[in-house]
């Protein structure tokens, strides 16, 4: 079973890049099974990253959404605190990770 | 249910608002992402880009060279194709995709604040070859950049 969520972090100079990579399989609800009966929908439909409760990114996804999403973003960190990563389900179940973040 | 309340509730316009508020004073709700939320709902069910633009409240949004968008001339694989939007508009606040041809064209939609910048990378899935649009929108104005992505059956070239 692919980690529901991995994270990477680069620095460049001011600038953080995360990398988000979220293990899920993404089913669009177009899918059928060999009975022929439609596959139901059932996708990762948001993400957001948070320092210290602040919202740095989010995102809203739909079923176009490739299969283990992968989300690249980018911001200048203004202060250190806790990083934290969250995605929710179609179902309502969210999972989130910490990080902390120290900004020298 | 969830869906068949929001439905209604954004068909009938000013008389929404009535049915958000108590929910809101309920605490059912948070306001600003409840108001997201159903903003967006339309967009997201749209299947058609001009619906989903106007559902983003997008109407036509005028070419802007400062907003990159970066998509391979042809995908290997239609299930995952790379996407990277640069939006070098100042004060861009949010970049949505959409893929002309999918079923429901808005493929994801993206907001940045306290610091993040209007840049993102994702991967999409393509049905079929199609036009690939980014829209950003910056001081409340929607500005767009597209490319056609083609799709090959098979791994041969378009």
């Amino acid at each position: 079973m692919a980690d529901p969520m991995k994270i990477r972090a680069q620095i460049k100079g001011d600038v953080t890049e995360i990398r988000v990579l979220m293990g899920h399989a993404m089913e669009t609800g177009q899918r059928k099974d060999a009975a022929g009966k439609v596959i139901a929908r059932k996708i990762i439909n948001a993400f957001t990253c948070t320092l210290n409760g602040k919202v740095l990114f989010s995102a809203e996804l739909a079923p176009a959404v490739s299969a283990n999403p992968a989300l690249n973003f980018f911001f200048t960190a203004r202060e250190s605190g806790t990083l934290e990563f969250k995605w929710t389900d179609d179902d309502g179940s969210v999972y989130a990770l910490s990080r902390s973040l120290t900004v020298t | 249910m969830e869906m068949n309340v929001t439905r209604r509730t954004v068909l009938r316009g000013a008389g929404s608002l009535g049915a958000l508020s108590a929910l809101i004073a309920a605490g059912a709700l948070k306001p600003i992402e409840a108001y997201a939320a159903e903003w967006n709902k339309a967009a997201f069910e749209a299947h058609d880009t001009a619906s989903a633009l106007k559902g983003l409240g997008a109407g036509t949004p005028a070419d802007h060279k400062d907003l990159i968008l970066k998509v391979p001339d042809i995908a290997e694989n239609g299930a995952v194709v790379p996407v990277d939007v640069i939006s070098n508009i100042p004060n861009t606040s949010s970049i949505a995709i959409l893929v002309d041809k999918n079923p429901s064209p808005l493929s994801a939609q993206f907001d940045f604040s306290n610091g993040a910048l209007a840049e993102v990378s994702a991967r999409l899935k393509l049905g079929q070859t199609s036009m690939v649009k980014a829209v950003a929108k910056a001081d409340g104005k929607f500005y767009t950049a597209q490319k056609e992505v083609k799709v090959t059956v098979g791994g041969c070239g378009g």
